[in-house]
Formats: C-alpha cells, sequence, structure tokens
C-alpha cells in the first residue's frame, strides 16, 4: 500500500496539516518538483531496461524490420536536405571568416570535422525527433487512451515487447547510418559554394577532407549516433506509453502534450548528452 | 469458478466497488447488469488483471490470483479473452491482421494455419469481403463482429463481453447474441456479459447478476430475477428494459405478465380464453445455411403477422424464449382460436418469408428447410399462465415449412 501523505496522516489524526509558509513554500516547491523528477527518471530508467532487454525475443524480427523503414528509410530524404544546406552554409560562412586570416585552405578539414564530430549526429538525432519521436509518442499514446494497450495486455501480449522495443531496436540501426549519410552529404554540401561559386581549390578542399579525418573522429560521431538513439526512441515510447497519467490533459489533449513532451525532452537531453559524451570521449 | 470476496476497488476517493461478493459458474452465461457507473466494467478488468483489488480477493478455481505464481497466473489469464466495449481494434492493421494477432503472438502455428483459422473466424462473422480494410474504413457494427472475432479466435475458456451489442440494431444485437450462446455451446466456454439490452440478453443468459450502488443485490437465474421482488431493483430493472422488446415489437415477458393479470383476474370463472406458443424451429440451423442474423429477421417477421392476425382480436404477445412466441387471446376460445390460427400460417407462408429469403428453385442443388410450429391451449382464469403456455407447447404440431436458397 502506498506510504500516506503528510496530509493524510494529519486527517487521520482529526487535524489540518500545517501549511507552509512564505519562508518554506519555495522550498516545499521546489522539492516536490525534484522528488517527481527523480521519480519520472526512475521509472524511465525501468521502461528502458524493460524494453532493451526484450529486443532479442522470438518474433521480433519483422517488426525491426518495418520500424527501421519507418524510422530510418523514410527519413532520408529529410536528412539529405537539411545536411545539404547545413554543409552549403557552413561552407559559405567558413570560407568568408577564414579568407580574412588566409585560412581558406583549411576549410576542408573544418567542414569535415564539425560535421562529423558535432553537426552530424546532433541535427540527425533532431531531425529525427521531429518527424519519427513525434510520430512513435502520438501513434503510443493514441494506442493507449483506445485501450490498444490494454487489448494487448489482455491477449497476454507484452506492450513493451511489442510496441516499444522494435522502435528501440529500429531507432539503433537508423541512426548511425542516417548520421553517416548527413556526413556525406554534408560534405558535398559544403564543396558547392566554397569550390564552384568561391572558386577555391578543389582538389585541396577534398584533400583536406581526406587529411584531417581520423577513425577517432568517426567513432565519436558513432558513438553519440547510438546515445542519441536510444534518447529518442525511449522518451518518445514512454511519453506516448504513459499518457494516460498526465494530469494536464486528458483524451486527444493529452496525446499532444505528450507528443510535445517527447520532442521538446529528446531535443534538450540530445544537447545535454552531447556534451557529457564530448567530455568523456576527450 | 471464478469467486469474488469481498472485493473493493477505489479510485482515489471514489469507491467503486464495495465489498462485492459473487460467484461465475463455469460452462454458463452469467450477465452482469446495472445502471451506467455502477461498476460493470470495472468489475469485469478485475477478472482478466487488468485491475487489481484494494480490498478482498478474487479466486480462480478456489485458488486466490494474488497467491498464484506469476507463471500459473499467466497459464491461466492466457485462457481468458475480453472483447472491449470500444473495441480496441488496432487501428494500423486489416481485420484480418487484428484477428490473426493473439494466434500470431502467443502461438507458435505456422502462418498459414493462423490465416486459415482468422479466415475461418472472419467468415463466421460475414466480414469476408471487408478482411483487408482497415477498422476506420468500417462501420461501428462491423467493427463489433471483427472485435468479437479477434476474441474468440483463440479458443479461450473465459471469454469476458463488454456491451457487445452497443450500437447495433436489434437484428445485429440479437444475432450476436444468438452467436454468443451458439459459440458457448459449441465451444464450451465461460461467458461473463455487461449487457444492457434487457430483456433479449435474458434468453441467453443461465445467470444474472445486479450491480446496485456498488454491491451485488442479486444472484440467480433470470427467472429468479423476475419473481424478486425488490423495489429498487425492479425500478432499475424497468428503466433498462423500455415497454416493448426491441426486435419484435411485441411486450417484454414482465409486461406481458401483467397485461396478463390485469385481463384475466377479475373475469367469470365459466369465461375461458385461448393461448397460442409459436417456436422458429433450429434457428441455429437457419443461421448457418442461410445466412447470419436471419433467424431473428424471420422471428421479426413472425412478430409481425402474429400481431396483425392475433392482435385484431385483442390479442397480445411476448417473445417468451429466444425462438418462441406466447400469445394470450382474452376475447377467443379455442375454435375461434384454430381458424385464426390456418389463416396466419396461410399468410405467413404466402408472404412472411420472400423478402427474407429467397424460396428455393425448382431442382435447386443447395437449399435449406426449416419448419414453424405451433400450439394451442384452452385457459382458465384459474389456471396459472405458466401451466396453460406448458399445456399449449405439448400441444405444438407443424403449421408451416418453408425451403429457401441456401448459401452453404
Amino acid at each position: 500500500m502506498a506510504q500516506k501523505t503528510i496530509s493524510e496522516q494529519y486527517a487521520e489524526q482529526g487535524a489540518q496539516a500545517p501549511r507552509p509558509s512564505a519562508v518554506t513554500r519555495p522550498f516545499a516547491w521546489t522539492g516536490k518538483k525534484v522528488v517527481r523528477w527523480v521519480s519520472e527518471l526512475g521509472a524511465s530508467a525501468i521502461f528502458l531496461g524493460k524494453a532493451l532487454s526484450m529486443i532479442i525475443r522470438p518474433k521480433q524480427f519483422g517488426a525491426i524490420v518495418r520500424q527501421t523503414y519507418h524510422i530510418g528509410a523514410r527519413s532520408t530524404s529529410i536528412i539529405a536536405l537539411v545536411a545539404l544546406f547545413t554543409g552549403m552554409v557552413l561552407g559559405l560562412q567558413s570560407y568568408n571568416s577564414l579568407v580574412q586570416y588566409g585560412a581558406q585552405g583549411t576549410l576542408g578539414a573544418l567542414v569535415a570535422l564539425s560535421l562529423i564530430r558535432e553537426l552530424g549526429p546532433v541535427l540527425t538525432a533532431v531531425m529525427i525527433t521531429a518527424r519519427a519521436g513525434s510520430a512513435m509518442a502520438a501513434e503510443i499514446g493514441m494506442q493507449r487512451i483506445s485501450e490498444q494497450i490494454d487489448a494487448l495486455q489482455t491477449m497476454r501480449v507484452d506492450p513493451i515487447r511489442f510496441l516499444v522495443s522494435p522502435k528501440i531496436a529500429a531507432s539503433i540501426i537508423s541512426f548511425p547510418i542516417l548520421t553517416a549519410f548527413f556526413d556525406l552529404i554534408g560534405i558535398i554540401g559544403a564543396y558547392v559554394p566554397s569550390v564552384i561559386l568561391l572558386d577555391m581549390d578543389a582538389g585541396a578542399y577534398i584533400y583536406r577532407v581526406q587529411s584531417s579525418v581520423d577513425l577517432n573522429d568517426v567513432t565519436e560521431g558513432f558513438i553519440k549516433s547510438l546515445v542519441f538513439a536510444v534518447i529518442v526512441s525511449a522518451v518518445s515510447c514512454y511519453q506516448g506509453y504513459f499518457t494516460h497519467m498526465r494530469t494536464d490533459g486528458h483524451g486527444a489533449k493529452a496525446v499532444g502534450l505528450s507528443t510535445t513532451s517527447a520532442v521538446v525532452i529528446s531535443c534538450a537531453l540530445i544537447l545535454i548528452s552531447d556534451y557529457v559524451v564530448t567530455s568523456l570521449l576527450m | 469458478m471464478i469467486e469474488f470476496k469481498n472485493v473493493t476497488k477505489r479510485f482515489g476517493d471514489l469507491a467503486v466497488l464495495e465489498k462485492v461478493n459473487l460467484t461465475i459458474q463455469e460452462g454458463e452465461i452469467t450477465t452482469i447488469i446495472g445502471l451506467s457507473g455502477a461498476g460493470k466494467s470495472v468489475l469485469l478488468k478485475h477478472i482478466i488483471g487488468l485491475l487489481a483489488p484494494d480490498e478482498g480477493a478474487i479466486l480462480f478455481y478456489g485458488k486466490p490470483l494474488k497467491q498464484m505464481k506469476k507463471s500459473e497466473r499467466n497459464s491461466l489469464l492466457q485462457r481468458v479473452s475480453y472483447m472491449f466495449q470500444n473495441n480496441a481494434l488496432f487501428d494500423s492493421m486489416t481485420i484480418l491482421e487484428n484477428v490473426a494477432l493473439p494466434l500470431q503472438q502467443t502461438t507458435n502455428l505456422p502462418k498459414k494455419e493462423t490465416q486459415r483459422r482468422s479466415m475461418a473466424m472472419i467468415e463466421q462473422m460475414e466480414l469476408a469481403d471487408v478482411a483487408h480494410k482497415y477498422p476506420t474504413e468500417l462501420s461501428g457494427g462491423m467493427q463489433k463482429r471483427a472485435a468479437l472475432a479477434r476474441a474468440l479466435v483463440t479458443e479461450p475458456q473465459i471469454v469476458l463481453f463488454d456491451e457487445p451489442t452497443t450500437g447495433q440494431d436489434p437484428i445485429r444485437k440479437n444475432a450476436i447474441l444468438g452467436m454468443i450462446a451458439r459459440y458457448k455451446k459449441k465451444f464450451g466456454f465461460t461467458a461473463v456479459l455487461i449487457s444492457h439490452e434487457i430483456p433479449d440478453v435474458f434468453f441467453i443468459s443461465n445467470r444474472v447478476i445486479v450491480l446496485h450502488e456498488k454491491k451485488v443485490v442479486f444472484q440467480g437465474t433470470p427467472e429468479e430475477l423476475e419473481v424478486f421482488d425488490h423495489p429498487l431493483i425492479d425500478e432499475m430493472v424497468s428503466s433498462l428494459e423500455g415497454l416493448k422488446e426491441e426486435l419484435t415489437g411485441l411486450y417484454s415477458r414482465r409486461h406481458f405478465k401483467a397485461r396478463y393479470k390485469t385481463a384475466f383476474s377479475k373475469r367469470p370463472d365459466k369465461q375461458t380464453y385461448a393461448v397460442a406458443v409459436f417456436s422458429l424451429n433450429d434457428p441455429e440451423v437457419i443461421n448457418e445455411r442461410l445466412g447470419h442474423g436471419k433467424a431473428q429477421e424471420i422471428l421479426r417477421s413472425m412478430s409481425v403477422y402474429i400481431d396483425k392476425h392475433f392482435g385484431a382480436v385483442g390479442g397480445f404477445s411476448t417473445r417468451y424464449k429466444i425462438s418462441e412466441i406466447v400469445t394470450a387471446l382474452p376475447y377467443s376460445d379455442l375454435k375461434e382460436a384454430e381458424r385464426i390460427l390456418k389463416d396466419f400460417a396461410r399468410d405467413f407462408q404466402e408472404r412472411g418469408i420472400g423478402h427474407i429469403v429467397p424460396a428455393a428453385r425448382n431442382g435447386a442443388t443447395k437449399s435449406a428447410e426449416f419448419t414453424i410450429s405451433a400450439g394451442l391451449a384452452q385457459g382458465a382464469p384459474s389456471a396459472t399462465p405458466d401451466s396453460i403456455i406448458k399445456s399449449a407447447v405439448s400441444n405444438k404440431k407443424e403449421i408451416a415449412r418453408f425451403q429457401c436458397e441456401s448459401r452453404r
């Protein structure tokens, strides 16, 4: 049985719980928020652990393939578009800055390392969050409020194994591939303004790209993409799965709020974890 | 088989069930009735394990669910199926995929066998044409039947139905209730039903549980409920029942008995009257050979013609059993009743069926035959209605025979 709150304990004794004063009120408010945040963190960790443990189970292969198509393959066009213009603007801006110091020859290195180490993994993760993360949260949220998840439970089908694990597995497969794709298109994108429009030497550009990138850089980007994959899929599925427990809305409104929360929290965690992983790997 | 012992359930400060005690017998159809918000769905969700009681215990075969090991509990609940009030179909899957899902995910059957069993169930529900459509493309009634197919495809031991006939027309309602009764007979499962469809649901129920104000106020057979003298239950059942039965348009049994009492209690002793009993024989065979719901359509047509012929001489009728109609004739003796019966039989034979199922053509290889029988009895004011009806039933003989084109 859940522990009684202080108010309930006082109510049992026929007394009223003391109201927080102006001094203690901020602490009470902060305390409540922290307790709720830690509790959510714990619940999310359990949710993620359970979902990860059910990836390698019978009957999952087909579902993982389908989700990889939806999350990964169908994101290629938007990733290509964003990568192209990110590369182009990076090339343009960097050239204009470097040329002032006569260092435009290093453009290839700057572009390649920026994309492979940082921009590629982060922007790929953010775009997939916007496209597929929101869809995951909305889909699972709708399934929750229309009792489809309850229906799975009545059929003795674990809803986390059936709905969540394939999405996490598909994200782990898709994110690194899409990140590599982003990097490639971005590097090509930077080539366009700098070499074609601004007459930079193509050979110099390509030479700098090749010589500056080593395996450590690629590994760093790869690790980040994996971390982001787990974060985005877990957060999005978690928000959708517990839509019915929201206190700030019900029904369709709750699904909308869950979708928004999924995107916002995922983006924030991408940036925070980016710093953490970067500092750990340096 | 299933027992609730002092089960209490609260949602926050609101108690939905309070010290509920009930028993569900194996192999029976138990119907739970009550006003909206009485806690019927909450009670049902306890059986499937979607909710756990705050107090009390739920026992399966005498063993508390809480004390079972996880594997034992899972194995038990694997044999229970649930049909949701709002269907809970997966809208990103086709009807075939929805029906196949329980078999696919919880058994090791090969894909072909899963597909075959699922299609067979879909055909039973007359949904073969829409098997590859999505739930949002179907009408509410079709979605209901798809949900029913999904609930039955695993051949469960216990099936829980949360208002299975909501949103259906009277013919489909009775067809679904008839289907539940038929499948229960065929597969031998225990059914627990939540329904507001009084009195239709009583025709298939072995037991009725009445929930009122968070408690169980009655457990027994539908016949016992009819004579149970409790003003609160009386009022509740009357508010759910309505004056006339939806399918046939005839009086409900309760109102028939009330009118019977009024019509015959103050008559002089020597004044006799007649009672007729009509039966549509083998309704399940009719449904199977002529199409789903046909028996209900024929029964409805029978009611119309009975009312036309016998109502004209002051007779009043009720659907007494699932395919049986009883008519009381307060102003006619046996001789007159026999004459009217002959007219009814001829009229119904000529005009009552043709618009429902076509007559079999000469030399047709596939035809189905069904019969209607009727019995008459002379009543006396001193006799009880049940004894006269029993006498009429014993006098039953065939009055009409039909040969129709069969689809199988």
